[in-house]
């Protein structure tokens, strides 16, 4: 079922819901990252809550003009319309007031919801049936995806898609330097409310699949976890539309290929699955590798700070450090050097009174601050320099080997 | 009424002519932050050509006054020339260079990408990166030292090394007026005497330099005229005659002990 789901095979229905979620992820992926680098992901929280009550108003009207309630392109305008208005708010209390965009963001969040809610409410006890799949909406619903929904899913998320890499250059300056920006003549509030209509944009296309309370997911989860893999911002947009829109596919082909599985759900919990690996097994930020990062460290610190008291004759007494010292071969487990272990001991304390010299020395001022208490100073000194600095020390020549 | 007379220079209405050809004239400007003013009705006229340090003590608006003068941020009031029309259709001609402090050094981005940013307003929305503009970014870093570190992701950077990637991407503009927000706050003697050296050819090529600085022990150095701000004007001139002991104290008020005058090569009034 699965793999038929996977290729396509399973039926009109979920075809569409597939393709239609497929595009939804990567336009939302890569939209989302530039709230993402602007540090406002909240803010989609703001505008997708604030969709609901133009949910409600539009199919009001639509129904009091004589219309079909559920035509989706007229819920998606009436959407888009008050969320445009609960992101202004957000703004004007943000800007008028000294409150901070975080508390803006709740109080606009909760009270347009709210509102959203008694609409919906309203409507269901106004006019028993018809309204049913209103309240799908709020967290998708694509039993019931026409072909027309499909259509005007893939056409706003191409849109969406293709403004967004016309306006990445801006974009992306106003979320490194709000400030230079302004300086070249960049406006960083107009870029910023170009960047907040497109996440309104793939909110108001994503209703019908992941619904305006899941919506974030796609918009934050897929730059996130593109950020585990790279450093440098345009792949971030590019590995975040390729996340969100496997997540959309892979979600949509699983909730195919069970009866009962909610698409948007699903869809969200692949992103989710596809960050968790990501937050585990990323080459450089992931968790592991930072951890091994830090146990090679403290090893290396351990091993340093055994060897130097042994060559100063003093004892071990961090069992942490014996038991490295040990495995080494340098030290006994009671802490008593070995013949290795002496030897390796007296060069590091060869290599301490280098630096030493070298800390001293104005000719070395610049090599004097890579010192580390754990680099080899013969990694940053040609032999010859060594040479000198021996002389320098007095004593052997020779370094035990 | 009572901004008409401060768009005064003291009481003396200013000559015309001093304001048209300044790459940076300031007249008037107030800019508060809530009620209190961090900057109250100063003109101020860079000359061109000038390379000038901006001091005053903390607080005293040295920053703000820069921004203001970008259009960074808003002012309650006052009026920016820049070579004698407004700054709306001057910006080419101006590069800022930022404190480093201001923005978050792990966004992911490389420091060839930041130096790039020097070159948005020549490319625009559509225009295509091409080899000449790597070209001359590489060129700028390669001009404050860094040109072996423009695959490096800016994360990596120490804080001089920051503080010379900015003033990379401000090379990149080749304005004809620099305005640089405490370029040496923080940073390595290498990286001090780097930057210096690319501000004074950059003078040399009589390009006009302004930078908020906060040594007091390198003005008559590095600078050949200064600005004394403390929230008001205190003095403006050539090192030479405005950069007194008189001046600094009234700049700086007890914050600067006498022995610390003592030692700065002052100007002998």
């Amino acid at each position: 079922m699965f793999l038929e789901a996977l290729t396509l095979q399973l039926g009109y229905n979920a075809t569409l819901v597939a393709v239609g979620a497929a595009l939804l992820g990567i336009s939302a992926g890569v939209t989302g990252t530039f709230l993402f680098l602007r540090k406002r992901a909240l803010v989609a929280d703001a505008i997708s809550h604030a969709t609901l009550p133009g949910v409600g108003i539009a199919f009001i009207a639509m129904v009091a003009l004589g219309g079909d309630g559920r035509n989706l392109a007229g819920l998606m305008l009436g959407s888009a319309l008050s969320a445009w208005i609960g992101l202004l708010c957000v703004q004007a209390i943000t800007r008028r007031t000294r409150l901070a965009e975080d508390s803006a963001i709740g109080a606009v969040l909760s009270a347009f919801f709210g509102f959203g809610v008694v609409l919906l409410t309203v409507i269901q006890n106004m006019q028993a049936g018809r309204q049913a799949g209103l309240d799908g909406l709020l967290l998708g619903s694509t039993a019931g995806m026409l072909m027309q929904d499909a259509v005007i899913i893939a056409t706003g998320g191409a849109l969406t898609l293709a403004l967004v890499l016309l306006l990445r250059r801006p974009m992306t300056l106003v979320a490194f330097d709000a400030d230079y920006a302004r300086s070249i003549g960049v406006d960083p509030d107009r870029v910023d409310l170009m960047t907040m209509g497109l996440v309104l944009a793939v909110t108001v296309v994503g209703l019908k699949i992941v619904g305006l309370i899941l919506i974030v997911a796609l918009l934050i989860i897929p730059p996130v976890t593109a950020r585990f893999w790279t450093e440098r911002s345009e792949r971030v947009v590019a590995y975040a539309g390729v996340i969100g829109g496997l997540s959309g596919f892979l979600g949509a082909a699983i909730s195919a290929s069970a009866p009962a599985l909610p698409t948007g759900p699903i869809i969200v919990l692949v992103c989710f699955g596809l960050f968790v690996i990501s937050l585990f097994f990323a080459p450089e930020r992931g968790v592991l590798a930072a951890y091994l990062r830090h146990r090679q460290f403290q090893r290396k610190v351990h091993i340093r700070q055994g060897l130097l008291a042994l060559a100063q004759g003093q004892p071990v007494y961090e069992p942490l450090t014996i038991r490295l010292l040990a495995r080494e071969g340098l030290a006994r487990p009671d802490g008593i050097p070995t013949e290795a272990g002496r030897a390796r001991a007296a060069r590091a304390l060869r290599d301490e009174h280098r630096w030493q010299v070298v800390h001293r020395s104005p000719d070395y001022e610049e090599v004097s601050s890579l010192h580390d208490g754990l680099r080899d100073i013969e990694t940053v000194l040609t032999p010859d320099q060594i040479a000198e600095i021996d002389d320098r020390i007095g004593g052997p020549r020779e370094v035990p080997a | 009424m009572a901004h008409l007379e401060l768009a005064t220079d003291h009481g003396q209405p200013l000559p015309d002519d001093s304001v048209s050809e300044s790459p940076l004239a300031i007249r008037g400007l107030t800019v508060s932050y809530g009620e209190k003013p961090a900057v109250f009705s100063v003109d101020a006229t860079f000359r061109d050509g000038s390379m000038t340090a901006i001091i005053g003590p903390n607080g005293a608006g040295k920053s703000t006054l820069l921004k203001a003068a970008l259009g960074v941020i808003r002012p309650l009031s006052g009026a920016i020339t820049v070579y004698g029309k407004p700054l709306r259709n001057q910006r080419h001609r101006i590069a800022y260079v930022p404190q480093r402090a201001s923005v978050d050094w792990d966004f992911p981005t490389r420091v060839l990408d930041v130096v790039l940013m020097g070159l948005y307003r020549q490319l625009g929305l559509l225009g295509r990166l091409n080899a000449q503009h790597r070209a001359r970014a590489l060129d700028c870093l390669d001009r404050v030292g860094m040109a072996d570190f423009a695959e490096r992701q800016i994360g990596q950077l120490s804080g001089g090394q920051q503080q010379r990637v900015f003033l990379a991407r401000a090379l990149a503009q080749d304005a004809e007026l620099y305005l640089l927000d405490e370029p040496f706050a923080g940073v390595d003697a290498a990286t001090e005497k780097a930057i210096i050296d690319v501000l004074k050819t950059l003078n040399r090529q009589g390009r006009t330099v302004v930078a908020v600085h906060h040594d007091l022990a390198t003005v008559t150095d590095y600078f050949d005229r200064v600005f004394l701000i403390n929230v008001r004007k205190v003095a403006e001139g050539a090192v030479a005659d405005a950069f007194t002991a008189a001046n600094l104290q009234a700049a700086y008020g007890g914050r600067l002990a006498t022995a610390q005058i003592d030692d700065l090569e002052l100007a002998a009034h």
